[in-house]
Order: C-alpha cells, then sequence, then structure tokens
C-alpha cells in the first residue's frame, strides 16, 4: 500500500508498505527518521512516543492505515534547526539524558505533559510519564528536566 | 549549558554530557540506525524446544514469500570454526540446548517480510527430555574450576564450623533471589556487512574491541579484518558485554547476501531468551558472634545455574569474604547445569545477589544481638582485607554508614517492628552496606594529537553505554594535557581506534583514563623535548598504553557505600512504595558530579527494582521465561520512585590510578535491596527472604 | 505479521456488511491491544475494518439524567470529562489507573471491552492454551498462574480480564449497544463478558460482525460516591492483581444500596452481587463489610500461585466499602 501523511509539517508518502508495517517502522525505516526509538514493539515503554493529530501516542502500535493522512510530529520536529527546544535544553541540563534510548519518547512525552498542564506537580509529573520506562536514570533527573523545563516555558524561554 | 572549564580543573566538574544535544533530538545514531544503501532484514528462527535436534526444516513457503531473499538454516549456513563456544557456534548442526535458541533466520527486504515468512518455515524436531528444574537438592551439583572473574569457587579461613559451634549468638538462613533480565532499553542490534572478506558490524556493545576479538576468529579471520563501529549504546548493563548469539547470526546472514547490510535488532521478547541473565541464586547464609556482637564466623554456601551448554559461574559469595571481621570465614559455590539459556553478567554480578544475602543477614543478627544495624556493621569493621592478607588502599564504609545515617536521620530510630504507621500504611526504615572491587583491563592504547591552534583529539576505543565516557574521558585528558576541556574532541567508539578494553566490572575509567593519563604525558614530554614546547604547524601525535599499576600488589581496592531507605506498606494489600532513600558513596574521586550523581542513582534504583519488581519467571515444563515483556516483567516506572539523596565522602585514594578515581557503575546496585528488605521488616515484622517482595508475600 | 486487508468503512452498516463474509475479519478501534496481538500471531484476521472514525466519540447526558458514551470516546478523554469525574468517579479512576498515557489516548471505550486476556500463555503461541487453539490445553492450570482467576473459572482455562474500565462499567450497571447483523441491541455489562467453561475461546456474547456503538450509564443517585481501588505491583502501569469499584449509598449510618465489581479475579468483571445483597439494609461497619466480603469469596478456587488474591481481594473490597461509607481510618 501507499501511505500518505504529514510529518514534522512536510507532507511525506511511503510506497509499498505492507499493511503490517506499525508507523514507527514507517517512520525510522522509510522515511529516515530514526530519532523515534524501537525497545520494545508492544506499547509497554513509550520509547516511539510521537504526536498523531496532536495526541501523544505509542508509534509502535499504530498501523500503517491508521496513520494515513494523519499528522505526525516527532522528536526530530519540536527543535528549530539551531535551536534546542526549552524541553530538550532541561533534559540536557539536568542530567537526565543517560543512555538517551528512552529519551526521544521521554521529550515528546513531557512536551505533551507541559502542553496540557504548565506547572505540574511531582506527583502530576511522575504518574503522567509513566509510560516511558527508563532503565538508566532511576528517574530522579528526570523530574528535575521536567521541572527545570516548565520553569522556562514560564519564563517565556 | 556547558561552562568553560578553566585549564587542568575539568575533573571533578559537572559537565552536562557532550553528546546530550544529539540525544535530546533523536539524532545520536544507535547501531540500528547507520544509514546503509539497500539494507536487508533479518528475522530469526528460534527453537521452540529446550533440547533434541532439529530433525527437518522446510523453508521452501519462506522462500516464495515476496521480499524474501533468503532463509538461513543449519544445512546451508557457513561454517565457523570451533572455538569451544557453544552459544556463538550456531547453525553447525541441528543441536538444540535450550529454548529460544537461534535455529536461522530469515531474510528479506523488509521487516514485515521477514517476520511474516519466519513464520511460514516448518521445523520438525527429535525432542528429548528438558530438564530446567533449579532446586538445591539436586544430586548432580558441582564446583566450578572457576568463578567469573577468575575467583576462587569455595575458599575457608579458620575453622568456622567450630566457630559456629561456640558461638554466643548463632544466624543460619537462607536467601534466594530470582532470574533477572538486564533489560537495557535499547535491543542488542546490529547491522553486518561483508566486503571482499572483511566484516563491518555496527553494534551496540559495551566493548568494540571485546566484540571483535571474539566475532573474528569464529570466522576464522584476523582481528583487524572485523570493524566495529558503535557510537552510541542505549545501555547493555553487562548483556552487552560478552557478545551473545545474536552478532554471530546477523554475520553469517550477511555472508549469504554479501555486500548488502544486513539488519537484525532482537525484540523485547528475544531478549529474555538469547541476551544473558542473572542466574537465579540460593544462598544460606550462618553467622556466629559473640555475646557483644563481634562476629566469630561468616559464611555463605551459594547453589547457583548454569546453561548445559556454556558455562557461567556467578561470584555471589565473594563479598563475604572481606566484608566484616572474622576469623572464621567460608563461601562455597554450587552449580546445577540446565537445558535452559546462557547466564551472563548483569550489573555488579556476585556483588548485587550476594549482597542482598549477606547484608539482610546482618541485620537479622544485629536483631539477635540487640545491636542497632548501623553500630554492628561499625563494630564489625576488618583492618586488613581478609581474603588477601592486604591493606585497603582506602575503606570508606564507616564514613558511609555515618554520612548517611546523618543524613537520612537514622539516630532515635525504634528498632521495634511494626512501631509507626501513616494510616494504613506501616513505615519503616532500613540500611544496607554496599561494596565493589576497583578492576582494571588490560590492552588498553590511545593517540592524543595536538593541532597547532591548540585543539586536541584524543583517540581510543572505549564505550560509552551511557556511562558518559565521551564526556568524562574528556575531562581526564583536558587536565592532563593542561587545557580546558573545551578543546579537547574525544574519539571512541570504534575499532579504527586503539585497543581499548569494554565498558564493564565498574573498569572502564580506571581501564581508559589511566591510558589516556599516559599519552597526554607521553604527547606533553613530546612537545617538550622535540619541539621546544610549541605545538609544530603540522601537529603532533603521541601514542601510549596503559601502564602496570604497581600498587596492585600492594593494597586491596574496593569502592564502598551504605544505603538508607524507608518503606511504607499498605498492610491491607501489601503494597510496596519507598518514598525516599539516601545513600552515600565512598568512591576515590569523582570524575564528573553530573554524570556520577546519575550513575548511583541508576544503580540504586536498579536495586530497588530488583528488591520490589524483577523476576523472570521460567516455566521448567517448557524451559524458557514465559514473563517475557514489559508488561509482566516489570521495571520501576516513574512513578515508583520516590526522593533519591545521593552524596559522596572525600576519599584521596592515590593508589588505585593516577585519577585517584574508583569506578562507579555498579556500586549503587550492590546492597540496595537488602535495605529496602531491612525496611519492609522493620514497617512490618515479615522477613522477606525471597526476591523480589511482591504484594502475595506481604498480604495476610 | 499476518498480511491482512486495512479497510475503512463508510458508516456503521458498512463496518457491519464489510465483516459479513469474513469470518476470519475483525472490527479495529483504538488497536492497542490487537496489533500487539497480531504481532504476537495470536491474532491473525484478514481483514481489519477500521471503525474508530466513524463511531460517536460524544460524551451526551440523556433524558433519564444517564450518560450515553459513544464507543470511539478515547479513554483518556472519558476519563477527564467534567460529568464522568463528579457523577461516575469510579469509572474516571479505573480508566487512569489502566495502562498509559499514551495507549489511553488511543484506546477507545468500545475496545476496551474487547481486551484478550494477559495470561502469558495466551500470548505465547509456542505454549497450549485453550483459548488461543481450543482443545490445546490450558499451561496454566499448573504452571505461573500468579496473575490469574479465583472465581468462575474452569478446567479449561483460568485466566483473568484484564480491564479497568469494565470493572467499573460493571458497578454502575453500565449497558453496552451495539450493532450487528441481526440489528440492534442493548447488553447489560455483566451479560457481556462470560465465563470460560468449555468455550474459553469466546470472551463475550458477541456475534461475529456485532460492533459495540455506545456505552450507557444510567441513573444512579449515589454514583457520585463511587470509588476504583486498584492493587498493583508498581505505582503505575500494571495489570491489576485485584482491583475493586464500588458505589455505595449511606444513609444513617444503613446501607441503603450498594454496587461492587472484582477485577483481577476471573474471567469477567466480577459483580460481587453475595457482597451487595448481604450489605443492603445493614448497618456500616468494618465487620459487616468484612462478613459480606468473606460470603463472595468463600466459593474461590485458588490456584497453585495466587491463593493471596482471596485475602487480598477482601481487604480491598473492606477498605474501599469502608472509605465510601465515611467509616475508613
Amino acid at each position: 500500500m501507499k501511505l500518505e501523511c504529514k510529518v514534522n509539517g512536510e507532507n511525506r508518502e511511503a510506497d509499498g508498505v505492507r499493511e503490517g508495517e506499525s508507523l514507527l517502522y514507517i517512520l525510522r525505516e522509510r522515511l529516515d527518521l530514526p530519532g523515534s526509538k524501537n525497545a520494545c514493539e508492544q506499547g509497554e515503554c513509550g520509547s516511539c512516543s510521537v504526536y498523531m493529530d496532536g495526541m501523544l501516542v505509542c508509534s509502535c502500535l499504530v498501523l500503517a492505515g491508521q496513520a494515513e493522512g494523519r499528522e505526525i510530529v516527532t522528536v526530530e520536529g519540536l527543535a528549530d534547526e539551531n535551536e534546542l527546544h526549552p524541553v530538550q535544553k532541561s533534559f540536557i541540563e539536568a542530567g537526565a539524558v543517560q543512555c538517551g534510548f528512552c529519551t526521544p519518547g521521554l521529550i515528546v512525552a513531557t512536551h505533551d505533559l507541559l502542553e496540557r498542564n504548565a506547572k505540574p506537580s511531582d506527583v502530576e509529573i511522575r504518574e503522567a510519564l509513566a509510560g516511558n520506562l527508563c532503565r538508566c536514570t532511576g528517574y530522579e533527573k528526570i523530574l528535575d528536566a521536567v521541572k527545570l523545563a516548565a520553569a522556562k516555558n514560564g519564563n517565556g524561554a | 549549558m556547558t561552562a568553560t572549564q578553566a585549564p587542568g580543573k575539568s575533573v571533578g566538574a559537572p559537565i552536562s554530557r557532550v553528546e546530550g544535544h544529539l540525544k535530546v533530538r533523536g539524532a545520536a545514531t544507535y547501531a540500528y540506525e547507520h544509514r546503509l544503501d539497500e539494507p536487508a532484514y533479518l528475522h530469526p528462527l528460534q527453537s521452540t524446544i529446550a533440547n533434541g535436534r532439529v530433525a527437518k526444516i522446510d523453508a521452501s513457503r519462506a522462500e516464495a514469500e515476496p521480499g524474501v531473499v533468503a532463509v538461513l538454516t543449519h544445512e546451508n549456513a557457513p561454517k565457523l570454526e570451533a572455538v569451544g563456544d557453544a552459544e556463538l557456534e550456531i547453525l553447525q548442526n541441528g543441536e538444540v540446548g535450550f529454548r529460544g535458541q537461534f535455529i536461522g533466520a530469515v531474510i528479506a527486504d523488509t521487516f514485515e517480510a521477514a517476520r511474516y515468512a519466519a513464520g511460514l518455515v516448518e521445523i520438525e524436531y527429535e525432542e528429548r527430555e528438558t530438564d530446567a528444574d533449579f532446586r538445591p537438592d539436586r544430586d548432580d551439583l558441582y564446583t566450578p574450576e572457576q568463578l567469573n572473574a577468575g575467583f576462587e569457587p569455595d575458599t575457608s579461613v579458620g575453622d568456622v564450623d567450630g566457630a559456629l559451634a561456640s558461638a554466643a549468638v548463632k544466624f543460619d538462613a537462607t536467601y534466594t533471589t530470582p532470574r533477572e533480565h538486564n533489560n537495557p532499553m535499547e535491543p542488542h542490534s546490529s547491522i553486518a556487512v561483508w566486503d571482499e572478506g572483511e566484516l563491518t558490524l555496527y553494534e551496540s556493545t559495551q566493548g568494540v574491541y571485546w566484540t571483535q576479538n571474539t566475532i573474528a576468529p569464529l570466522f576464522g579471520l584476523d582481528a583487524e579484518k572485523v570493524h566495529v563501529i558503535s557510537p552510541h549504546v542505549g545501555g547493555g548493563f553487562g548483556s552487552k558485554g560478552l557478545p551473545h548469539a545474536n552478532v554471530v547470526l546477523a554475520a553469517l546472514a550477511a555472508m549469504l547476501v554479501e555486500g548488502r547490510p544486513v539488519k537484525f535488532a532482537l525484540t523485547r521478547h528475544m531478549m529474555f531468551s538469547v541476551a544473558g541473565y542473572r542466574t537465579p541464586t540460593i544462598q544460606r547464609i550462618r553467622l556466629g558472634a559473640d555475646a557483644e556482637g563481634k562476629l566469630s564466623a561468616i559464611c555463605n554456601d551459594v547453589v547457583e545455574q548454569t546453561s548445559k551448554i556454556k558455562e557461567f559461574a556467578e561470584q555471589t559469595g565473594t563479598s563475604a569474604r572481606m566484608m566484616y571481621d572474622s576469623s572464621n570465614i567460608q563461601t562455597t559455590h554450587l552449580l546445577a547445569a540446565l537445558d535452559v539459556a546462557v547466564p551472563s553478567w548483569l550489573r555488579a554480578p556476585g556483588e548485587a545477589p550476594g549482597m542482598f544475602a549477606l547484608e539482610s543477614a546482618m541485620d537479622e543478627m544485629a536483631i539477635e544481638c540487640d545491636l542497632d544495624p548501623v553500630e554492628f556493621r561499625i563494630m564489625n569493621e576488618p583492618e586488613k582485607d581478609l581474603e588477601s592478607g592486604l591493606p585497603f588502599s582506602s575503606r570508606g564504609l564507616v564514613a558511609c554508614l555515618r554520612e548517611g545515617a546523618e543524613r537520612f536521620g537514622w539516630d532515635g530510630r525504634n528498632p521495634t517492628p511494626r512501631s509507626e504507621r501513616d494510616g494504613r500504611w506501616l513505615v519503616g526504615t532500613g540500611v544496607a552496606s554496599s561494596v565493589y572491587p576497583v578492576f582494571s583491563m588490560g590492552g588498553n592504547a590511545a593517540t592524543i594529537r595536538a593541532d597547532s591552534d591548540g585543539k586536541y583529539v584524543v583517540e581510543i576505543g572505549a564505550a560509552d553505554i551511557g556511562t558518559g565516557t565521551w564526556t568524562t574521558l574528556g575531562q581526564i585528558a583536558a587536565d592532563e594535557l593542561g587545557v580546558s576541556f573545551e578543546d579537547v574532541e574525544m574519539k571512541i567508539g570504534d575499532t579504527k581506534f586503539p585497543n581499548a578494553s569494554g565498558a564493564g566490572g565498574s573498569s572502564g575509567i580506571t581501564s581508559w583514563g589511566s591510558t589516556l593519563v599516559e599519552a597526554a604525558r607521553s604527547l606533553r614530554e613530546k612537545i617538550e623535548a622535540e619541539h621546544g614546547g610549541n605545538i609544530p604547524d603540522e601537529g603532533v601525535e603521541a601514542s601510549a598504553k596503559m601502564p602496570k599499576n604497581p600498587h596492585r600488589k600492594e593494597y586491596a581496592m574496593y569502592a564502598f557505600g551504605a544505603h538508607f531507605v524507608e518503606a511504607r506498606v499498605d498492610e491491607d494489600t501489601g503494597e510496596v512504595r519507598v518514598p525516599r532513600m539516601t545513600s552515600v558513596f565512598a568512591a576515590g574521586r569523582i570524575i564528573n558530579a553530573k554524570t556520577a550523581r546519575s550513575q548511583f542513582m541508576g544503580g540504586m534504583v536498579m536495586g530497588l527494582s530488583a528488591a520490589l519488581h524483577e523476576e523472570s519467571v521460567l516455566d521448567t515444563r517448557f524451559g524458557h521465561v514465559v514473563n517475557h515483556d514489559f508488561a509482566e516483567y516489570h521495571i520501576p516506572t516513574n512513578a515508583d520512585v520516590g526522593e533519591l539523596d545521593i552524596s559522596w565522602i572525600e576519599e584521596d585514594d592515590p593508589y588505585v590510578n593516577p585519577m585517584g578515581s574508583k569506578g562507579i557503575g555498579e556500586i549503587g546496585i550492590v546492597g540496595s535491596a537488602a535495605a529496602v528488605a531491612n525496611a519492609v521488616y522493620h514497617a512490618t515484622g515479615t522477613r522477606v527472604r525471597e526476591l523480589p517482595i511482591t504484594p502475595d508475600k506481604l498480604i495476610s | 505479521m499476518k498480511p491482512y486487508r486495512y479497510e475503512r468503512a463508510e458508516d456503521i452498516s458498512g463496518a457491519i456488511s464489510a465483516l459479513a463474509d469474513e469470518p476470519e475479519g475483525a472490527f479495529l478501534g483504538g488497536g492497542t491491544n490487537i496489533v500487539d496481538l497480531m504481532k504476537l500471531g495470536v491474532s491473525t484476521p484478514d481483514v481489519l475494518v477500521d471503525v474508530r472514525r466513524l463511531m460517536s466519540d460524544d460524551i451526551e447526558e440523556t433524558e433519564d439524567g444517564g450518560v450515553r458514551i459513544g464507543a470511539a470516546v478515547p479513554n483518556s478523554d472519558l476519563a477527564a470529562d467534567p460529568t464522568i469525574r463528579t457523577r461516575y468517579p469510579a469509572l474516571s479512576e479505573a480508566l487512569l489507573s489502566g495502562a498509559s498515557g499514551q495507549l489511553r489516548n488511543m484506546a477507545t471505550t468500545g475496545g476496551n471491552f474487547l481486551q484478550r486476556t494477559r495470561c502469558v500463555y495466551f500470548q505465547d503461541t509456542t505454549t497450549p492454551c485453550n483459548k488461543r487453539e481450543p482443545g490445546s490445553g490450558c499451561s496454566a492450570l499448573d504452571g505461573y498462574n500468579k496473575n490469574h482467576a479465583i472465581l468462575g473459572s474452569s478446567e479449561h482455562c483460568v485466566a483473568t480480564h484484564p480491564s479497568d474500565m469494565a470493572v467499573a462499567m460493571a458497578a454502575l450497571d453500565a449497558f453496552v449497544v451495539t450493532h450487528g447483523p441481526n440489528g440492534e441491541r442493548r447488553i447489560p455489562i455483566e451479560e457481556l463478558h462470560r465465563l470460560p467453561g468449555d468455550e474459553p475461546e469466546r470472551d463475550t456474547i458477541l456475534e461475529h460482525g456485532e460492533l459495540i456503538t455506545a456505552v450507557e450509564l444510567p441513573p444512579m443517585g449515589f454514583s457520585s460516591n463511587s470509588k476504583y481501588r486498584k492493587v498493583r505491583e508498581r505505582a503505575s502501569y500494571a495489570f491489576a492483581l485485584v482491583s475493586v469499584a464500588a458505589a455505595m449509598d449511606v444513609e444513617d449510618g444503613v446501607v441503603r444500596d450498594v454496587r461492587v465489581a472484582l477485577g483481577g479475579v476471573a474471567h469477567k468483571p466480577w459483580r460481587a452481587t453475595k457482597v451487595e445483597e448481604a450489605l443492603r439494609g445493614e448497618p456500616v461497619s468494618e465487620e459487616n463489610f468484612r462478613a459480606a466480603a468473606e460470603i463472595e469469596l468463600s466459593e474461590a478456587e485458588p490456584l497453585s500461585e495466587n491463593a493471596y488474591k482471596v485475602p487480598l481481594a477482601r481487604n480491598v473490597m473492606v477498605r474501599t466499602l469502608s472509605d465510601l461509607s465515611g467509616e475508613g481510618r
């Protein structure tokens, strides 16, 4: 099948797609956007989190057909060419990045959280990001990064 | 922001990791993501029996599927050299030694085609009886010749039986730890390409040279014919240290389609069968003490498991040999060899399960002796390493216990279990010690080039598996070169750079850092001696190997730590929460305060995870782990972690290495599960000696 | 996964007719469960009819004072809906305790009911399972059954239903509205899911091609005094060991009316009717709650690894009822 959708603001198409392919596979292997990670392939870790029509989803569980005509935003679409998004900067500064494999999913999930809740409490952060597993950090610095990003956003950064 | 560091002042600073900007953009290139033309995709065939042989394999339907390029089986697999490693010598015959073992692969133009076609391959087995039952009363347990890292399996000092018989206070209990899987977030991944008899592997590995040195002999190649490229690695925790059969499978498959890159990433399910794991352990701990609480006997008798096809013997009992003072110490290790997948390293192999048992027992013994568990440990502090007889290069355990007790607010603790509650929550606190050896690995070299513009390029085939190597090695080099951090560019993660050991045994900084210090000194001397102190226009470079550390023969070298935990247990449901954890470490000089904190913290939470969540359930009828995904094999979520207070004591150890640093990748996990278990006991009065501490073990 | 045809229907009747001649076809809602099962080879439909965009995603109050929920309403939207949060808090809490934010965004109300069991043997095509392959045997019966059923199971299947939402819906007396080849019907949640008996392959009473199009919550005066309590091995993002949804009407220290349903204990959301009968008209007290819970659980038949669920279910019922009655500590 042929898939057409908008990714990071551009109209993209992929030819010769098998119906069983996930949006994640198409992003990574057909559209040269490997930022979204494949760590469990069954919606249990959040590493593949992207926006689909403005909604945070696990792209590993979105079938090609379900993505047809949709608007997708991936981690690659959050930063300007020269300037990182405040969420991205905060993750670096807070030391919330280690191996980095869960990071893209967490960046998108944090972006989504702060869009919905500009000043989340610790409990809200921990629950909102519970769908993004991390094996390196112990999460504490991720919490710090989200709070730092919230503060930056608040300052209009 | 990365603050500019003054020349010579980088080490110790909390510098943000240099590759962070790539990772947050999704632009860091992991193994599966190297852009190569026309890749083919591999999906493996895995055995569905645990013991037997493949009697018949019919790939005709798979081969006919559109998009399929080739099907690899033992019938058409290229021959491997016999290197004596049955885990890696796959597809050389139809033999099956464990369930999930690779017995073939489908190579196709897309992943989906490969996965679907793999299901079309028809396989018949001749099955033999499966023996996968790990029990301590088996009559075929045996003592291995040596343990992982070369440790002796059995040790005995003094007369343990006599000391136990005459002890005023005696303690004897058995602890178990379950099978656990490493589960780095990035699955093991490879892209393999053959070109004119040379193999290039884009790998997710803890050591490019470890991979090269393991894979080259299997294919009968000189090491330099295997190129390994691994700039970014999505975690390893030991499972990407010793290469597993997935690398061999990718390389074999790539031979069938010579010139075409073959991509292979394990699925999460596969990571539970072919990528290593921690053995389950059964540990009988016996302690004896005099009436004052001075230990007279320490004994850990360990039973653990290995695979019939390849031995791995975890050094579970070794920390009991040196942790506390006693004239009588005995440790033994027995193995059960089963029809199961091959166990391997998992963060702090040996210390992590061993210290769960020992530190739980120390808590129980303190109670038996009517002593505070912190004081009980301190009064049994040894003056030297009782195993080697050598003095410690530095031993900060007491300082960690005291500092931790202060930070945590331990003083005044009511030792009586169930003495504190908050609504339906029973609240308790617990403590445990931590230890990890300062390992050093051989075979390291580095090259540093100075350019006339004052920039330096440092090359070494080291690995960054999330630990911070890209950054910390730059700090070490910058200080030794006497330049600012920003003037040093690191090049690691590729066999085109000089030989290096891998990231394992918390040995990376000791091994690579010592080498860089030596190379930097050589370069400075060369600039001084040959160029009058100025870098010539054409630049100058120097190389060096890791020097021998003469102090290794004179001192026993360990990092230490202490964990303090508050646990809350819901008395109706047995749910356990850990709202806060305080840990203090004595690990020599800290190279980077930011990345170090993360390393400690990650270890602590992995210990918390072992305490409360992790357990790979092996169904003995089938021989495989049945809870083989993240839905059923739990690791903590963000919501499971509370406040983590981490600090370290200043420790000046001139003997461990030129930086004065000790490895910190593993010390955090050691003892933290025991601290949780001890806190759960204090909260509830229920002693759980079998990890993990799940609600079913606390409900009544 | 097995090749299949992806189709979108124009409307509900088109969707139903699209499956009429496709015995191996299935509807696709959010896909959060079936896509996983297709990757695992557990589900092998040859056609998927995507119905997510043709069904209602509205939450409307009905004339009788109830609420009608379109089957395509995402779990996250339903949980956040102000009417649901205030009038049916147990439902909102149940939804928020399920899965993760990402999955709740994608998962639909209709689809949530139709999740398959998380039994590890059901999900592993290399092991026998009567639900996946009738007649092959139940591996859980003598295997890893720590998370399995204690009520209403059979020798053929001891699996549990994984939905949190459905447990709350059962306690709230909800109905599903379906459209199928034989027209429209309204099914009480209690009757939607089946016990395994000797046909464990059938999770629900729905016929092939029958589509859940809406859910109706009837008016229930005391549903605002409802609660969902889920016990799990992690603080978040884990399936229930045991869960309880309950609603209670208390007046002058007496239970006027009560609804209780249990999750994680049976092949279906388990409506604890014996608890309800025992408590109606009785004074509010922890002893009464405990006695009622024990009546319900007297028929429990634990397996080799899940006896803990009996005291756990009892304790969680007692606690939840105590909390709702104002008697909780």
